[in-house]
């Protein structure tokens, strides 16, 4: 009724390919983006930012990141947790190297360090592939944690090997370290994740993106094509690996302030991105939204229930929580392998012909 | 049916809604997860003493004390999100029960004004009231059990350790980390050679080090261990038949469920303490009566005397003394986490308070002072005995190498004020 492409003319080319083409969508898009930075910034306090917000626009850009690489390039990588901590280490070192530079700058230049890193970890998926890869890409995760676990000079030779945020500011307004405004750190996140999602997606709809889909679907016909693979796959690698640098760095200097290696950044936490991928959806870009979205609110969610509504003791909300996440996983795997972004496709197909499907 | 669920959770919320005059202690406990072993005992004691004073006392100082209790699994990122989610209710003072969240919290609470209080953990040189005027870690630091741990090496071999073999297995993780340094400091001093076998958490793994202790033989094993790596480590020990006399754990590696898993082959480890263990206190009794069979135990109430369930319940009772000297110095029953702070640093136990409490000789007497919240680091050790099932304790409580510690504590404390821009606290 109100969701289509009747009466939408277009009457140019980039009028035609532009991300949302159907005007309710458009329109949807740009009212997400005002609340998102003009209304939510001004009911932020201290319990939504770092228990939801934070976590959320964090992780989206390591799924997002992760979904270049998974969905996109077809390269299976369980090691994204091991490419945070690059993103976290580059940034404090350069934090407290270069204390006058700006912290904007920062982060930028800690999602190239681990760029470098990730291309580096990515050479062997030129002769390696599938699971085979899985396990090359663990063993990076492994030995980074191992290199920043083992190396004083990363952690500046503290007595703990913990690695804590100072203060930095950006326009006079403090974005890390203890005396931050809830707005000041959701906007700067907000702005990271929003342009990193701008670019992944146009990235993706243009030649780069179809050449890593093209490796993806069939490497061999892609070659004979004339993708070539090395620059396919180390790109896709190497624009990865930047946006998951650039999620640790604000992982740690914007959301927790100190962080511990092998606590933060271990296999777990490459497993809990790449749930978030493949629950939102391989190969979306709103997937990775959605799928970041499921994993940081829902035990949140489940703990306020539990916790302050119905009042049960912690430890069984605890241990409900692992079993109803499990549950809805398995849950949602089987009834929709293609994850929450592929709801939201069939959803937007039956509006289309909604109210007369017929 | 549906609307007697609406009933029950209508009537859920407003019993979880607070009162607004209670005191409020938030418990970051951890009943689930790697570490729970060690996280359940604590967080019943903590909230079982607590419990005690509502029932018995009415409270502190006549107002009734309320426990929120939130769920971390020894996670960092769980940890913030019952931080955030407690401040707001009026929480006085943050007991983290882990390394990692302490570090964490230590910038947040001392811009909230809220004071923390990592017992025998966390950040060591902490202790130095004068650059983090928020955290206190009295009554002993990690420090403080290196050097009592040298020091009990000294004395059962004569004063002289020189070429001796000490190994050092330690969880890898900044808890782990913290007494390398003083380690190094001391075989400087004492001349015993050091060797540091890191374990990862969550430390099920541990056949190489043992092998790697097996061919160097050293003369003593410290561990600086928590959660299962103790057991396995305990395990690992006797299935290389190292001597259990020789090997001594730091004060979170020595609590019944650690060596209970490895049977007879456990009798003789020891480990460090800086309270007594055992049940033959009369706050048990108490406990006992007023708590476990009134049905109103945190736990199962068959905790009591475990090592850790008497920490948890020390730390409560350190808490609620220090909200007792809060509210005599500020004249008011209904106290701040500010005031709090002030209550903690002019904190004064003393054995007569420790008598009273019905708690004889239970913990060391000290005071606290704006420079120095790190108490005065008395270190016992104490023994299993394995056809007993029991700990006692071997080595009173004793002073440890201040010199060296306190130096440390300096350089550490005054790199940490130059990077924060930290100002003197005591004037």
């Amino acid at each position: 009724m109100f969701y289509r492409e009747a009466g939408d003319f277009k009457t140019t080319y980039a009028a035609d390919s532009q991300t949302f083409p159907i005007k309710f969508d458009r329109i949807g898009y740009y009212i997400a983006l005002i609340v998102a930075f003009c209304v939510l910034p001004f009911m932020m306090n201290d319990y939504l930012v770092n228990a939801i917000f934070l976590p959320f626009l964090i992780y989206a850009i390591a799924a997002i990141g992760l979904n270049i690489l998974v969905g996109y390039c077809g390269q299976v990588s369980l090691g994204t947790g091991g490419f945070m901590a690059v993103g976290a280490y580059a940034c404090y070192k350069l934090m407290t190297s270069f204390p006058e530079v700006n912290i904007f700058i920062h982060i930028v230049l800690a999602g190239g360090v681990t760029a470098l890193v990730g291309v580096l970890f990515g050479l062997p998926s030129l002769r390696i592939k599938g699971f085979y890869l899985a396990v090359a890409t663990l063993a990076a995760q492994f030995f980074l944690v191992w290199l920043f676990n083992r190396v004083p000079w990363f952690y500046n030779y503290s007595a703990s090997g913990q690695i804590s945020a100072p203060e930095r500011t950006l326009f006079g307004i403090a974005i890390t370290g203890p005396n931050t405004q809830p707005w000041a750190v959701y906007l700067f996140c907000l702005v990271f994740l929003v342009i990193s999602a701008l670019i992944a997606r146009n990235l993706t709809r243009g030649s780069v993106g179809r050449k890593w889909m093209a490796i993806r679907d069939m490497d061999i016909a892609a070659e004979i094509i004339g993708v070539d693979p090395l620059k396919a796959k180390l790109s896709a690698f190497a624009v990865s690996s930047f946006f998951v640098g650039i999620s640790g760095a604000l992982f740690f200097a914007v959301y927790l302030g100190a962080v511990e290696v092998g606590e933060a950044f271990g296999i777990q936490k490459s497993f809990l991105v790449l749930f978030m991928v493949i629950i939102g959806g391989l190969g979306s870009i709103f997937g990775s939204f959605a799928g970041a979205a499921f994993l940081v609110l829902l035990p949140v969610v489940l703990k306020l229930v539990g916790v302050d509504m119905l009042g049960w003791p912690t430890d069984i909300v605890a241990h409900f929580q692992l079993v109803i996440v499990g549950a809805l996983i398995i849950v949602f795997l089987i009834l929709e392998p293609h994850g929450l972004a592929q709801l939201w496709r069939i959803t937007k197909e039956k509006l289309r012909l909604w109210p007369f499907p017929h | 049916m549906k609307l007697k669920l609406a009933t029950m959770a209508l009537g859920a919320i407003m019993a979880a809604a607070p009162a607004m005059a209670d005191l409020v202690f938030p418990s970051l406990s951890y009943r689930t997860g790697p570490y729970a072993a060690g996280g359940i005992p604590f967080a019943d004691g903590y909230a079982d003493y607590f419990t005690l004073l509502n029932e018995r006392d009415g409270g502190i100082g006549g107002v009734p004390v309320k426990l929120l209790e939130c769920e971390t699994g020894y996670n960092t990122e769980k940890g913030v999100e019952c931080y955030e989610s407690t401040k707001g209710e009026g929480a006085l003072v943050y007991q983290p029960l882990s390394t990692g969240i302490t570090y964490q919290l230590i910038p947040k609470a001392t811009a909230d004004d809220i004071p923390i209080h990592s017992m025998g953990y966390g950040r060591t040189s902490a202790a130095n009231g004068d650059v983090f005027s928020h955290v206190f870690n009295y009554p002993g630091n990690y420090w403080n059990g290196a050097s009592g741990a040298i020091n009990y090496l000294l004395e059962i071999n004569g004063g002289d350790i020189k070429g001796k073999k000490v190994a050092l297995v330690y969880h890898n993780s900044a808890y782990g980390k913290e007494p390398i340094r003083t380690l190094e400091e001391l075989s400087k001093k004492h001349g015993y050679e050091l060797s540091a076998l890191p374990v990862d958490h969550p430390g099920q793994e541990q056949k190489s080090q043992w092998l790697q202790i097996r061919r160097d033989r050293p003369d003593y094993v410290l561990m600086w261990g928590w959660g299962v790596m103790n057991q396995v480590a305990i395990q690992e020990a006797a299935n290389i038949r190292f001597p259990m006399e020789n090997f001594i754990g730091i004060w979170w590696s020595g609590a019944e469920h650690d060596v209970l898993p490895a049977g007879d082959a456990a009798n003789g480890y020891k480990a460090l303490t800086f309270h007594n263990v055992g049940r033959d206190f009369p706050v048990f009794d108490d406990i006992q009566k007023y708590v476990v069979d009134a049905g109103k135990a945190a736990g199962a109430g068959d905790q009591i005397g475990n090592v850790l369930y008497n920490r948890g319940m020390y730390a409560a009772m350190l808490a609620a003394e220090a909200a007792k000297t809060a509210q005599e110095i500020h004249g008011t029953k209904d106290i701040t986490a500010a005031m709090m702070r002030d209550g903690m640093e002019a904190l004064s136990i003393d054995e007569a308070k420790m008598v009273e409490l019905g708690m004889p000789n239970f913990g060391p007497a000290f005071n606290v002072s704006c420079e120095n919240h790190g108490g005065p680091g008395l270190v016992g050790v104490t023994q299993w005995d394995a056809s007993s099932k029991t700990w006692s304790l071997i080595s009173d409580f004793k002073p440890t190498d201040t010199e060296v510690i306190g130096a440390l504590i300096a350089e550490d404390s005054a790199a940490y004020a130059a990077e924060n821009s930290i100002e003197s606290n005591c004037k």
